[in-house]
């Protein structure tokens, strides 16, 4: 891995890799990818969020899905946990709550398979700091 | 089309399930089922306004909706695309109908200042943190501030430390870069050991890159070269991510040498403590790290002036740093206009106890409990009353009803008696007994105590033991006094912070619940029905048909009574394990 040399090279690469960031949240190409966020803190693995995770990466390559699954942190929900977050292509992120294997498995098929929402949605109830 | 329900315990008390079957009826009848789907999801935390549906893709947030108005939604919003405006919600300040729940002031209620990046990159890959602005407000300190601009602005900020304290964070870099030495550090205060709160680890787990880089741009001001985090050896997943970001940040060249080419040099490592609350005290801390006793020594000398390894030394807490990188970032005016006047910014808080929506939140600085209780937290449980909310752990206070409207802020708090601590708010309902929660906190401390002061080694022992005999129901209206004068002396001569705050609980409980405690020692009551000692089985013989599956049921056998008679239990040999209370099938026993 190339060392960050200067702030010149932290901006270039900040750039790039928002671009490549962008390219995959901001795509409507309905090739591009589902991604899966899974919220990976201590409050989420007690509640199985570590099999929730191996669960999602093993049935949509099974299912042959084109998806990242990735761990993240603490959502804040920790009345719901395990919670991820699904983003498909073109569309607003969403986060469930709850997700045991036999949610994660309908929250695939039906969501992620057919773009029919599922039980179990928690509401974005906060703003950014970029808006 | 999607239809969105809200399925959290208020908007369910108010029919939200029938709202739901009367929507999807009238979808079947219209024959469009298929195209439009109703689903229930969580709490919106709108409770007050519910039951709530929305509308996408177009946002629409219908509030306060009947079950007979499913049809109208139908009829007019999803065949004729026109909003139902009588649902609409209204904005009570400008009075204007907001129909997007984006632009509606209630979902401003929450800003994430400290928790930007928590739950939204993997913590693992210092990518996805370069990306959102990661290490950009160390490459401009590094490349465009001097060393005091960066402290004048953390200054302008008005942020002040989050671990409890409250002390101007700025000021306190000030103080350490103004210290001449041939070393000094940085030191992260990662032991959260507060009973609720878990914020800290929280954002160490979540995003440990932006604290690493605010320890650099502290050390930047302050000329250390070395920094070392002080984490509790349970906390094993926020060590493993921090050690992964120590490592890709040094790959980068972001920790080490030379840093972005600058000439500044600095590097982190790790000391893992045993899990003291006293270590959560700077020069506890700071002993401890030396391999000695975690005990607190008499400030001054303050770590600014004699710290670790008798170096200068700047001790910040995890919550603290992590708001350093968005302040430089983004200015400390932007900054300081967030939050009161004298508490600037946002407050991460950890929700707890008798509340819907447990979990971790982050506001502006003077929002109000009811709003972080009622709006954010979704209200009580299983709809009971609340009685008060516990802040700053062992060290804070309740707060009660009268306190709902208070802003919150550091200043606001102690002048209710709490204080803001690291930001564990422990909500309780009606069944919730003072007494018992203060001897809960005393538990801790007697435990927790390093035992170095007297008054806090064996003051709290005897509040505890006093609390104990009050909860048993042998407590006398003397010892309230006692309770009240022994805590004032515990506050006036401990040495550090755990001793002068242990007596807290004690003192607001009374402050606040004084007829509960009267109530323990003079009817021998707990109002609350939670000490176990006061509680009073009874049979009502009005209600009592002889049935005898009570006497069955006893598992002492203290019931007696003939069949299709009132039946008697015997308090003397009543273990009071409700078992009587349960198999009942007339509600004719109660507890006095």
């Amino acid at each position: 891995m190339a060392k960050v040399k200067s702030l010149a090279d932290l901006k270039r690469m900040k750039e790039e890799l928002q671009s490549k960031m962008d390219l995959r949240e901001k795509s409507n190409d309905p090739e591009s990818l589902v991604q899966i966020k899974v919220a990976m803190a201590t409050c989420g693995i007690a509640s199985g969020a570590k099999e929730v995770m191996d669960f999602l990466i093993d049935v949509t390559a099974k299912r042959g899905i084109q998806t990242v699954v990735t761990q993240t942190g603490c959502m804040g929900y920790c009345y719901a946990e395990p919670t991820i977050e699904v983003k498909l292509p073109g569309k607003d992120p969403i986060v469930f709550g709850d997700v045991d294997i036999k949610k994660a498995d309908e929250i695939v098929e039906k969501y992620i398979k057919n773009g029919e929402l599922v039980d179990g949605i928690i509401p974005v109830n906060y703003k950014t700091i970029d808006n | 089309m999607h239809i969105l329900i809200c399925g959290g315990t208020g908007c369910r008390a108010s029919a939200s399930e029938t709202i739901q079957n009367n929507l999807q009826e009238t979808l079947k009848i219209k024959g469009l089922e298929d195209e439009v789907q109703v689903v229930m999801t969580g709490c919106f935390g709108f409770c007050e306004k519910g039951p709530i549906v929305k509308i996408l893709p177009d946002n629409t947030f219908y509030t306060e909706v009947k079950p007979e108005d499913a049809e109208e939604i139908i009829e007019e919003h999803i065949i004729k695309g026109r909003k139902v405006m009588r649902l609409l919600y209204t904005d009570p300040e400008k009075k204007e109908v907001v129909s997007d729940s984006k632009h509606m002031n209630f979902y401003k209620k929450q800003i994430r200042i400290a928790l930007r990046n928590c739950g939204f990159i993997n913590p693992e890959n210092i990518d996805e943190y370069i990306s959102r602005d990661g290490y950009a407000a160390l490459g401009k300190c590094l490349t465009d501030m001097t060393p005091r601009l960066v402290i004048d602005e953390i200054k302008a900020s008005g942020l002040r430390g989050r671990g409890g304290g409250g002390f101007p964070t700025g000021l306190k870099w000030e103080f350490a870069s103004k210290n001449k030495a041939d070393q000094k550090y940085v030191v992260c205060n990662a032991d959260e050991g507060d009973p609720g709160a878990f914020m800290d680890r929280s954002i160490l787990e979540g995003d440990p890159h932006s604290v690493l880089e605010a320890m650099a741009i502290c050390a930047y001001t302050m000329g250390a070269t070395k920094g070392v985090i002080y984490i509790r050896a349970e906390y094993p997943l926020a060590i493993q991510r921090l050690k992964v970001a120590i490592k890709q940040a040094r790959e980068y060249g972001l920790l080490g040498n030379d840093i972005l080419g600058s000439g500044f040099s600095f590097d982190v490592e790790m000391r893992y403590g045993a899990g003291a609350f006293v270590c959560g005290e700077e020069t506890a801390l700071i002993h401890s790290m030396e391999g000695l006793r975690g005990e607190p020594t008499v400030k001054p000398p303050f770590p600014a002036e004699s710290g670790y390894n008798g170096k200068p030394t700047n001790v910040n807490n995890v919550e603290t740093f992590a708001n350093i990188p968005v302040i430089i970032n983004k200015g400390a005016a932007w900054f300081n206009k967030i939050g009161t006047e004298k508490s600037a910014g946002t407050k991460v808080f950890a929700l707890a106890g008798k509340i819907n929506n447990v979990g971790l939140i982050e506001v502006p600085m003077g929002t109000t409990l009811r709003e972080v209780i009622y709006e954010i937290g979704g209200g009580i449980k299983d709809g009971k009353k609340f009685k008060a909310v516990q802040t700053g752990g062992p060290s804070g206070g309740c707060l009660t009803e009268k306190h709902l409207d208070t802003p919150i802020d550091f200043d606001n708090l102690i002048a209710v008696g709490s204080m803001m601590g690291s930001g564990g708010m422990i909500v309780m309902d009606e069944d919730d007994c003072m007494v018992s929660m203060a001897k809960f906190y005393l538990d801790f401390t007697v435990e927790e105590s390093c035992g170095k002061c007297t008054p806090c080694r064996v003051g709290n022992k005897r509040l505890y033991e006093l609390l104990n005999k009050i909860t048993e129901g042998k407590g006398t209206k003397e010892d309230l006094d006692l309770l009240r004068n022994l805590s004032t002396v515990i506050k006036d001569t401990s040495l550090c912070g755990l001793g002068q705050t242990s007596p807290n609980p004690v003192l607001s409980t009374i402050e606040n619940f004084y007829d509960e405690y009267i109530a323990h020692v003079e009817d021998h009551k707990c109002p609350a029905g939670q000490c176990k000692a006061l509680m009073q089985y009874v049979i009502d013989p009005e209600l009592c048909v002889g049935c005898t599956l009570c006497a069955r049921n006893c598992p002492v056998d203290c019931i007696a009574g003939e069949r299709k008679e009132a039946h008697v239990i015997d308090a003397a040999s009543c273990i009071k394990c409700g078992t009587c209370m349960d198999k009942c099938k007339f509600n004719a026993i109660s507890i006095k």
